[in-house]
C-alpha cells in the first residue's frame, strides 16, 4: 500500500526555483533511499512533507487520500515524522523527557515514573533496554542520541519516517546499530525515507532508491536493479551546467613551485589522520569528499583554528604548525571561512570596514586607520569583485548572498595573501554571482596565487580545479587526479567509498 | 531591492545621511528640546549655579560611562566599575594618609584598578564565562576589599587635601573661576576617547571583535587580547574617576560609586551601545548620560520626592530602550 504519495511538487524561493514537478512514492513497511548533492532540494522536499514549507503547487496523499499540510503539527497528525541530521534534544534533560517532550508542554504536570516506563516501552524494541530513560540525554553516545530522536519521532504514532543522514556523524559500529534499529521499524510497516550519501547505507538498507538533481527526480529504480554506476551518474549529472573558466596550462609542479607542503598531518580528535599533500604556486587544488569527510577540518586544522595531534605544514619554507590562526594569516596564508555569515562576515557593519578587518595593519600609521586609504581599497576591492551594493557604506546584512560572498571574498584578498583556502565559496549564491566568483578565483590563480578550493557540489570542483585531491567518508586522503582524470564517475567511485564497497559489494547483498 | 553598483558617492551627501540616521542627532534634539521645556518651566534651570552643578555632577559617572562603552562594544559589559572605582580610591586614600606623596598614590590605586580590570579579562577569555558573572562577583570582591581595608569607616582626606592644592583642584577647583576642573577632565578623556573610538585601529579591533567573534578570529585578529584589554581600559578608567571623587569628596566613603554601573550600563544603551557588542559611539553613550542627568536634574528642580526618582528614572530609561527596539524593528522592516 502507498503510504505516502507526492504528484508535482514544485517550490520557488523568490525566483529561484529548487523543485520542479517532484513525483514520490513510499510504501508501507519499504525504506525509500533519496540520495543527491548538496542542493539538490532533498532538505526542501522533506520539510514540505513535514509542514515547515508550503510546496507552490502539486497534491500530497497519505494512503491514498489527499491532505493538505500547512504546519508540522498537521503533518504530525498524519503520522509523519522527521529525524533531522542535527540532533536536536534537550541536553540536560533526561531521556523519558525528551521523548515526550510536545506532551509535557501540553500537560499540566506529568507523573515521571509513568513517562519513563512508557519510554522504556517504546525504546524496548529499539535497542534491546540498553538505553535508561532516566540518564541525561548528554551522557549518552551519539548513535543513542540518535536512537532517542527516533523514538521521540515514533513516540507519537508513527507511520511515516524522514531520516536525513542519520548516519553523517556516526561510527561505523554505531551506524550498524542504528541500522538494526531501522530495520525493525520496517517489520512494523514504517514507510521510511532514508536519506544518505553513503552507498554502504543505500545498499545495505533500502528497497528502493531515488535520486534528486538540481530540484528534479531523476530516477527511482528497485535497490537490485540500482548499482552505483548508475547513481553516480545519475547525482553528477552528464551535462555540465555552468560554464568555467578555463584551467590553467603552464602549471610547473616542481619542488621549487612547491607553496604549501603539508605532510602527516592528522587531527586530535581523530576525524582525518595522516594527510599529505603539496600546493604548486597559481595551482587550484580541489578537495572532494562527501559531507562529513573532514574537508573543512583538514582546512582548520592547517590554519591552526583546530588542535592537531601531529603533522607538518611547510609554508614558506618553515613550519607553521602550532602558530596561532593570526600569525599563519598575517604570513600570508588565509582561509575564507565556509560559514559566512557566522565566521565571516561583521553583518552590522558596512562594505567598507568589512574590507579592512584583515587589512588593519597595512593602512595603520601610528595606530591610527588611514580613513582616506581605507576607502579607497575597499572602493577598489569592492569594484574589482562587482559587488553590487548602493556604495561602500550599505551594511553588508542588507546585501544578497551572493554579493555578501563577494564582500567576503574582498575582505580575503585584501590583504593580498599567498595561499587562499576557500571552504564553499559559493554556498548559496545564486547562478551569476557563481561565475563570477569562479572568474575571481581563476584571475587570483594566474595571478599566481595558489587556491586550495573545498565545495560539495562535485560539478564545481571538477570545474574549477587544476587537480583534485580525494577524500573517502572516513577522512582517508586516497589520491588525487589531474586532466582529464577529473571527471565524475572516477572522484565518486573514490569518495563515496564506492571502491570499499565494491569489494564486498555481493556480500552485503545477500546480507539483506 | 535597488542595488546598482559600485558608485562614487558624494562625501558631503554621505555625511549628511550618515547624520541624518545616527542616534546621536536625535539625541541631541532630544536633550535640546529638553533644555527649552526646562528653562521655560523652571527659573533655576539655566541659572549658572544650576549648569555648573550639572557639569561637576557629570565628571564621575562620565568617564566610568566611557569605560562601559568601551567593554559595551567589545561584547562584554563590566558591573564592577562603581566598585573598583572605590577600591582604587581606597588604596590611593589610604597611602596618602600613611604619608604617600600624591601622584605615586594615585598610581597605587590605578594600578589596583588595572590589575582588576586584567583578572577580569583574564576569567572571561580563558574560561569563557559571561562578562555578567565574573563582574558581578568582581562587584562584591573589590567592595569587600573596601570594607576590610577600612573596617567600614570612612577615610576622610579634609586635612592632608589641603597641604596638597593641585590634587584639590582636580576635584573642586574651577577654571577661570567657572567651569568646574572635573568637568574639563572629563571632557578632555571623552574627546579623546572618541576620536579614539573612530579612528584608532586599536579601537576598530574591539569593533570586530563585539561585532562578530568569530569573523574578527578569522580575520587575524587576536579576540582575547583585544577583549583583556577592553576590561583594562574599563577599570582604569574607573581608577581614574576615583581620583576625582576622592578630591571632590575630600575622602572616601565605603559606598562610594553604589549603583554606578546601573547609571553607565543605562546610559550606554540608550545611547545606541549594543548590548551585543560592535555597535556604539562614546558620544553617543556620553549623550545618553546626558539625557539622564538632566532627568534627574528636572525631578530635583521640580522637586520630586526622593522615592519616586528611581522609579521615574528607570521608567523613563525603559521607555528609550523599548522605543528603539521598535524603531529598528521598523527600519529592518522597511529594508528587506
Amino acid at each position: 500500500m502507498e503510504a505516502l504519495q507526492l504528484r508535482d511538487i514544485s517550490k520557488s524561493f523568490g525566483r529561484n526555483q529548487v523543485l520542479f514537478s517532484i513525483d514520490f512514492d513510499l510504501q508501507a513497511g519499504e525504506i525509500h533511499g533519496i540520495m543527491g548533492e548538496n542542493g539538490a532540494g532533498k532538505s526542501t522536499l522533506m520539510n514540505i512533507i513535514y509542514g515547515n514549507l508550503k510546496s507552490d503547487g502539486g497534491e500530497i496523499r497519505v494512503d491514498g487520500n489527499p491532505v493538505t499540510i500547512n504546519e508540522v503539527s498537521d503533518a504530525q497528525k498524519l503520522g509523519i515524522c522527521f529525524v533531522e541530521q542535527e540532533i536536536a534534544l534537550c541536553q540536560d534533560a533526561t531521556v523519558a523527557e525528551n521523548i515526550f517532550m510536545a506532551r509535557i508542554n501540553q500537560g499540566k504536570g506529568f507523573n515521571m515514573k509513568k513517562l519513563a516506563e512508557e519510554a522504556r516501552q517504546i525504546l524496548e524494541p529499539l535497542c534491546g533496554g540498553s538505553i535508561d530513560p532516566y540518564e541525561i540525554v548528554e551522557k549518552l553516545p551519539i548513535s543513542n542520541q540518535q536512537v532517542v530522536e527516533i523514538a521521540k519521532a515514533i513516540s507519537n504514532n508513527c507511520r511515516i519516517l524522514i531520516l536525513d543522514e542519520p548516519t553523517s556523524s556516526l561510527s561505523g559500529e554505531e551506524a550498524d546499530a542504528l541500522h538494526r534499529v531501522i530495520q525493525d521499524l520496517k517489520k512494523r510497516g514504517i514507510g521510511i525515507i532514508y536519506i544518505s550519501h553513503r552507498m554502504s547505507d543505500i545498499f545495505g538498507q533500502c528497497d528502493r532508491v531515488s535520486v534528486l538533481r538540481d530540484g528534479t527526480m531523476v530516477s527511482t529504480r528497485p535497490i537490485a536493479e540500482a548499482t552505483v554506476q548508475q547513481l553516480v551518474n545519475d547525482m553528477a549529472g552528464r551535462e555540465v551546467d555552468i560554464l568555467y573558466p578555463p584551467k590553467a596550462e603552464d602549471l610547473q609542479r616542481t619542488e621549487e613551485n612547491v607553496v604549501l607542503d603539508v605532510q602527516g598531518l592528522t587531527d586530535a580528535e581523530g576525524r582525518f589522520s595522516d594527510v599529505n599533500f603539496k600546493l604548486y604556486k597559481g595551482e587550484i587544488l580541489g578537495f572532494a569528499g562527501l559531507l562529513g569527510a573532514g574537508r573543512s577540518e583538514i582546512m582548520q586544522g592547517l590554519t591552526g583554528l583546530r588542535p592537531m595531534k601531529g603533522g607538518k605544514v611547510i609554508f614558506h619554507g618553515r613550519d607553521i604548525m602550532g602558530k596561532s590562526t593570526s600569525a599563519i594569516f598575517q604570513d600570508g596564508l588565509v582561509m575564507l571561512p565556509e560559514d559566512r555569515k557566522k565566521q565571516g562576515l561583521f553583518l552590522d557593519m558596512d562594505i567598507e570596514m568589512n574590507t579592512s578587518a584583515a587589512y588593519l595593519q597595512q593602512i595603520t600609521r601610528g595606530g591610527m586607520i588611514q580613513r582616506g586609504k581605507e576607502h579607497r581599497q575597499a572602493e577598489e576591492m569592492s569594484k574589482s569583485m562587482n559587488v553590487r551594493c548602493t556604495g561602500i557604506h550599505q551594511i553588508v546584512r542588507s546585501l544578497s548572498g551572493g554579493n555578501q560572498q563577494k564582500v567576503l571574498l574582498a575582505k580575503v584578498l585584501a590583504k593580498r595573501p599567498d595561499v587562499v583556502i576557500m571552504d564553499e565559496p559559493t554556498r548559496g549564491v545564486d547562478v551569476g554571482a557563481k561565475a563570477e566568483i569562479h572568474r575571481l578565483l581563476r584571475q587570483l590563480a594566474s595571478e599566481g596565487v595558489s587556491v586550495i578550493m573545498v565545495s560539495s557540489e562535485l560539478n564545481e570542483v571538477m570545474g574549477m580545479s587544476d587537480r583534485v585531491v580525494m577524500l573517502d567518508s572516513s577522512g582517508c586522503l586516497v589520491g588525487d587526479v589531474t586532466g582529464d582524470d577529473i571527471n565524475s564517475d572516477h572522484i565518486m567511485y573514490y569518495i563515496s567509498d564506492a571502491y570499499k564497497y565494491q569489494e564486498k559489494n555481493d556480500e552485503v547483498t545477500e546480507h539483506e | 531591492m535597488n542595488e546598482t553598483q559600485v558608485k562614487k558617492s558624494s562625501p558631503v551627501l554621505d555625511f549628511f545621511k550618515r547624520l541624518k540616521n545616527a542616534r546621536e542627532t536625535s539625541l541631541i534634539l532630544i536633550i535640546v528640546a529638553i533644555c527649552i521645556v526646562l528653562s521655560i518651566t523652571n527659573p533655576y534651570f539655566a541659572k549658572w549655579a544650576n549648569i555648573q552643578t550639572l557639569l561637576g555632577s557629570i565628571a564621575i559617572n562620565g568617564i566610568l560611562t566611557i569605560g562601559m562603552i568601551i567593554v559595551m562594544i567589545s561584547g562584554g559589559l563590566d558591573l564592577s566599575i562603581g566598585a573598583v572605582m572605590c577600591m582604587s580610591m581606597a588604596f590611593s586614600a589610604k597611602a596618602i594618609t600613611l604619608g604617600v606623596p600624591p601622584i605615586l598614590a594615585i598610581l597605587i590605586g590605578l594600578v589596583g584598578a588595572a590589575v582588576c580590570g586584567f583578572v577580569i579579562g583574564q576569567i572571561v577569555t580563558k574560561l569563557n564565562l559571561s562578562h555578567f558573572i565574573v563582574t558581578l562577583c568582581f562587584m562584591g570582591i573589590a567592595r569587600g576589599v573596601v570594607y576590610v581595608m577600612t573596617s567600614g569607616i570612612s577615610i576622610s582626606l579634609v586635612s592632608n587635601l589641603k597641604t596638597m592644592p593641585t590634587l584639590a583642584f582636580i576635584g573642586s577647583g574651577y577654571i577661570g573661576g567657572t567651569v568646574p576642573m572635573s568637568f574639563v577632565i572629563f571632557l578632555a578623556l571623552a574627546i579623546a576617547a572618541d576620536l579614539y573610538a573612530r579612528k584608532s585601529s586599536g579601537m576598530r579591533k574591539v569593533y570586530y571583535t563585539g561585532s562578530n567573534e568569530m569573523a574578527a578570529k578569522h580575520s587575524g585578529i587576536k579576540i582575547n587580547r583585544v577583549k583583556v584589554l577592553a576590561c583594562v581600559a574599563c577599570s582604569v578608567l574607573a581608577g581614574i574617576a576615583s581620583v576625582i571623587y576622592m578630591s571632590k569628596y575630600s575622602g572616601v566613603s565605603v559606598s562610594a560609586g553604589e549603583g554606578a554601573e546601573m547609571t553607565a550600563l543605562s546610559a550606554a544603551v540608550i545611547g545606541g551601545v549594543s548590548m551585543n557588542g560592535g555597535k556604539g559611539t562614546v558620544a553617543g553613550g556620553l549623550l545618553g548620560l546626558l539625557f539622564i542627568v538632566l532627568i534627574q536634574d528636572a525631578m530635583n528642580l521640580f522637586s520630586v520626592q526622593a522615592f519616586w526618582q528611581d522609579l521615574i528614572r528607570y521608567v523613563i530609561v525603559l521607555l528609550a530602550v523599548i522605543l528603539d527596539v521598535l524603531q529598528e524593528r521598523a527600519r529592518k522592516k522597511k529594508n528587506s
